[in-house]
């Protein structure tokens, strides 16, 4: 039998946000029963895309990010996870370059450059979608439950 | 709702006791207050201690990462005391243990 449940919240590209966007993606995580460490990457991986809308999608000045989740039971009995992080920001001319460790286009010098290495690292596959001028989408998957994960 | 960073001075030694939830919203004020402290009294060690911090991402790690460099450039150096398994995780990816000490507790990190 194939389950599947889905979320979607519209917030402001405020800072503020970057907190409730974690929070309330991993509240709604938790039906996939996953462990206190999985719930962690989630939260962590949620706040770096939510904090790369905000930071770059809209440099100046707030615009909406939508953050939508799917949790999905296969038949196989596999707990799917699937976040998307979507703005309509000024987007990503070269998506490769963005996504090398280490690289930023924030002027501040305040950025560690490694949100989409963090992404990486704590979800099992991340897809980047960007047009320059329409914006970003970002799609983020882990399987819940995989014990070398 | 803000937290905020709480600083203790010891000698030369820049404590900063980090929030519950250290993200790119919460280490606005890090970077500006530091800063102030550093132009005030002169510094030659800072030590993070995460004892409270249940979240970080690579906000934080910018953070950490740009007063350590800083520390760096006048002969100094950057640590920390009390990460969490969460904390430790973070560290860990963006290779901080090569560059800062861990210490277990505020003691050992100021008195070694």
């Amino acid at each position: 039998m194939n389950r599947k449940e889905k979320m979607k919240i519209t917030m402001d590209g405020l800072s503020q946000n970057e907190e409730f966007a974690r929070v309330v993606t991993a509240v709604f995580a938790s039906r996939l029963n996953p462990t206190v460490e999985e719930l962690e990457d989630v939260k962590l991986a949620v706040s770096e895309a939510v904090t790369n809308a905000i930071i770059h999608g809209y440099p100046d000045g707030a615009g909406e990010v939508e953050v939508c989740a799917e949790a999905e039971i296969t038949e196989a009995g596999e707990r799917i996870l699937t976040v998307t992080v979507h703005d309509t920001g000024i987007g990503i001319p070269d998506v490769e370059q963005a996504m090398e460790p280490a690289f930023t286009t924030a002027p501040k010098g305040e950025r560690s450059g490694l949100g989409f290495l963090f992404m990486k690292a704590f979800m099992d596959h991340v897809a980047v979608d960007s047009k320059v001028g329409e914006g970003t989408t970002v799609t983020m998957t882990k399987q819940i439950g995989r014990q070398d994960k | 709702m803000q937290d905020t960073f709480i600083y203790e001075a010891k000698g030369q030694t820049l404590i900063i006791h980090m929030p519950k939830e250290l993200d790119h919203h919460n280490c606005r004020d890090l970077r500006y207050e530091t800063d102030l402290l550093m132009s005030e009294c002169y510094i030659t060690r800072i030590i993070f201690d995460f004892t409270k911090t249940d979240f970080m991402d690579s906000s934080g790690v910018g953070i950490l990462l740009n007063r350590y460099k800083q520390m760096r450039l006048g002969g100094g150096r950057a640590d920390y005391y009390g990460a969490g398994a969460q904390v430790t995780r973070v560290l860990k990816t963006a290779g901080i243990p090569a560059l800062m000490s861990r210490y277990e507790s505020k003691e050992e990190a100021l008195y070694g």
